[in-house]
């Protein structure tokens, strides 16, 4: 009875090594897309997006998403899937976004992401895209007296998350100005807000675009108010891991196509009626000319579906960051053709 | 014979076997784990290496006890952070052991509303998460303290503000010699409570060993400030306007309200822990043994303080070494209110900036195990020291 009970141990060390060794060397760098044959598989697109951001993915009551950077995910669903709703969204803190990507938890990652050469170049990530072209401002209360950057003085005390591009900017912003100041960093974007709002600090500084949404969380959005400077550039986009050129350029081209969209014309409502269009142009976005998907193994409704179930780019826009009165302006997030800097290669 | 030698009737060789395929699969697990990884970490682009810990950090930190700014290097962020993570332990233990201690025994008093009282305080605090009372602490007791301008004020030297307390600096002439003179002064206590304790046992005379030790730590210092050039001035905290409305305080130390609540957290939670440790070791003494310290005619607080403590030395150490450990890990929980530890500082803010993972993951999970360890070692000395021995 002994002899056979350590047979058995024997037996699963051994078994156990076996699966060990089998399940080696397994990752990405293939020239077939794993990412997209696993997506495939798998039913859904695996979307990392922030813990709740309003305008750029937020979950309502029943846990739907939604948001500018949900609609990234969406229009991948749309082109692989076919359903735009076939998406895990994944909510991620700024300290763990890259982890959650490299290590294959996430495929995509559409959570005001700020592109920037380190990111881009050390750490395994390739940005696709831009969807939000984004500036670090400052919030403070508007008794304080203070209506310009100029007006900070020595001792001020700000509020911000960790882990981001903030920081940094945060720094070479007071440094440049030769102020003296307290960086108080938290990990979650709802503590900044509740210590802001307590008045543990005096001004909160973060992009302008989440100082608009944050806002509406304060206990009085009314007392408060963003300063007009601009400290930083802050392109934010999708990223994807670095190795699958495919799946990155589906997802590049899923974003392009809902700006390109919107420059043609193209909308939600009138994408299949204008299959037989006589611009070529707008022919190859809904999929009546050239055979554009087969390039990364898609096929040629693929546009067409993100753009009838996603919608344009100002559809979205509209939707999730216009009508919630986060950012009525478009600013520089206008097409490149009405003043904007939003300009993406032709879809050809 | 000499098959017999190797074979599985042999004792030693049927208990090595075995240990041994266990070291081997358990190696092979390691390695299979650590290649692996290589060789994702390879195809996705990633490279390992140390070297970044040189590169600049570029991101302050709010509180340090060393100089620090963001031209520093990230090495030196990870020493700010871990000195905070002492610090906060430290001060986290200390009130956890004072409190514990004093519940414990107030848990078994005659008195029956201290009793009570005790009883509820252990029964609430060890029963909410230690999340939560962080929380509590920092958002609701912060958002009860009054903006810098209405400070609560202690003789106008010392203010209580939502942005911190703020308390007078010291600051030092010949700080060096003062320094010299208190460590003089603790190796002549030393002396004088060992000539005492001898005196004690091979005499039997009675040397008020505690006075004296006391009246050398206040005079050998006030020595050197009389004479040897020593000297300490206070700069004060002064209100200062930033904007119309948006007031701090300039000069002075400030201690962090992030600080404050997380050492209060951390002691309030673990005290209750080991208050149950000091009540377990309390009553592990026999019943004897007081009784007989009674009718020897020592008072209540002599049976305590010379029978039953000594003897629930033994019983309360050991657990509490745990609530120790615990303390110093829980202390990670700091990054969800901002104060700067090392998660917050280095498992946090230098990851995202550097990407390094797998790197700053190691030295961090290194680091608490060594604190942990340190603390273990140190306690097991004491608890040694304060073993029965026989004489």
């Amino acid at each position: 009875m002994i002899k056979s009970i350590k047979t058995w141990i024997l037996v699963g060390f051994a078994s156990l090594l076996l699966v060990a060794c089998g399940q080696g060397g397994g990752g990405a760098g293939s020239k077939k897309s794993k990412t997209l044959e696993n997506t495939k598989k798998a039913g859904f697109v695996k979307c990392g997006v922030s813990q709740g951001l309003p305008g750029f993915s937020n979950a309502d009551a029943s846990g739907n998403w939604s948001g500018i950077d949900v609609d990234v995910c969406r229009a991948v669903a749309a082109a692989v899937l076919g359903d735009a709703d076939k998406v895990k969204y994944t909510p991620l803190s700024a300290k763990e976004r890259f982890t959650a990507l490299t290590s294959g938890e996430i495929d995509v990652l559409a959570r005001n992401t700020t592109w920037t050469l380190s990111r881009d170049a050390d750490i395994g990530l390739t940005f696709v895209g831009v969807n939000f072209y984004d500036g670090q401002g400052f919030m403070v209360r508007k008794n304080s007296g203070i209506n310009s950057v100029n007006d900070f003085k020595n001792g001020i005390s700000a509020c911000t998350n960790t882990g981001t591009t903030t920081e940094l900017n945060m720094r070479d912003f007071f440094n440049s100005k030769n102020i003296s100041y307290e960086p108080i960093a938290f990990e979650k974007a709802d503590e900044v807000v509740q210590a802001y709002d307590a008045g543990r600090c005096d001004t909160y500084t973060t992009d302008k675009s989440g100082l608009a949404a944050q806002r509406t969380k304060m206990s009085n959005p009314d007392e408060h108010k963003v300063l007009p400077e601009t400290i930083s550039k802050e392109p934010l986009g999708p990223v994807v891991r670095q190795g699958d050129a495919v799946w990155e350029d589906i997802v590049r081209w899923s974003l392009n196509t809902m700006i390109e969209a919107e420059e043609y014309g193209v909308n939600s409502s009138n994408a299949s009626s204008l299959k037989d269009s006589e611009n070529p142009a707008i022919k190859r976005l809904v999929g009546s000319e050239g055979e554009l998907g087969a390039a990364f193994g898609l096929d040629n409704d693929w546009s067409l579906r993100i753009i009838e179930q996603v919608g344009n780019y100002g559809e979205s826009y509209k939707k999730h960051i216009a009508d919630t009165g986060i950012l009525p302006n478009r600013g520089p997030n206008q097409l490149w053709t009405k003043g904007g800097i939003l300009y993406v290669p032709p879809a050809r | 014979m000499i098959f017999k030698k190797f074979s599985i009737e042999n004792k030693k060789a049927r208990d090595l076997i075995p240990q041994a395929i266990t070291v081997l699969a358990l190696l092979s697990v390691i390695i299979y784990f650590a290649t692996n990884a290589q060789i994702n970490m390879g195809n996705r682009g990633i490279s390992f290496g140390f070297g970044f810990l040189n590169q600049e950090a570029s991101f302050d930190i709010t509180f340090s006890m060393i100089e620090y700014d963001g031209s520093h290097s990230y090495g030196r962020a990870f020493l700010v952070g871990l000195l905070n993570t002492i610090l906060v332990s430290a001060i986290g233990i200390f009130f956890a052991t004072i409190t514990g201690v004093i519940v414990g025994i107030s848990r078994l008093s005659d008195n029956y509303l201290i009793a009570k009282v005790a009883e509820w305080y252990v029964e609430i605090f060890r029963n909410i998460p230690l999340i939560l009372q962080i929380f509590f602490w920092y958002f609701a007791a912060l958002r009860a303290l009054p903006l810098p301008e209405n400070g609560i004020s202690f003789y106008d030297i010392s203010f209580l503000t939502i942005k911190g307390w703020y308390i007078p600096k010291f600051i030092w002439t010949n700080f060096n010699i003062f320094l010299l003179s208190i460590i003089a002064a603790v190796i002549a206590i030393y002396f004088i409570n060992s000539y005492a304790t001898k005196q004690r046992e091979q005499f039997g005379k009675q040397i008020p060993a505690t006075i004296i030790s006391l009246a050398t730590l206040i005079l050998i210092p006030l020595i050197t400030f009389l004479f040897l050039g020593v000297s300490l001035t206070f700069e004060y905290p002064v209100l200062k306007q930033l904007s119309p409305t948006v007031f701090t305080y300039a000069g002075g130390v400030s201690i962090i309200p992030e600080l404050i609540a997380l050492a209060l957290a951390l002691s309030m939670y673990t005290a209750t822990f080991i208050a149950e440790n000091v009540r377990a070791g309390i009553l592990g003494v026999g019943k004897g043994q007081k009784e007989a310290a009674a009718s020897i005619g020592l008072n209540k607080n002599q049976i305590l303080k010379l029978v039953v403590m000594p003897q629930a030395l033994r019983i309360i150490i050991p657990p509490t070494t745990n609530q120790y450990l615990n303390l110093t890990k829980n202390s990670s929980l700091a990054a969800a209110i901002a104060y700067p530890d090392i998660v917050l500082v280095f498992a946090g803010t230098a990851l995202m900036q550097t990407g390094r993972a797998i790197e700053i993951i190691s030295i961090t999970m290194l680091t608490y195990l060594t604190l942990s360890i340190s603390i273990s070692i140190f306690m097991n000395w004491y608890n040694k020291k304060m073993a029965i021995k026989e004489k």
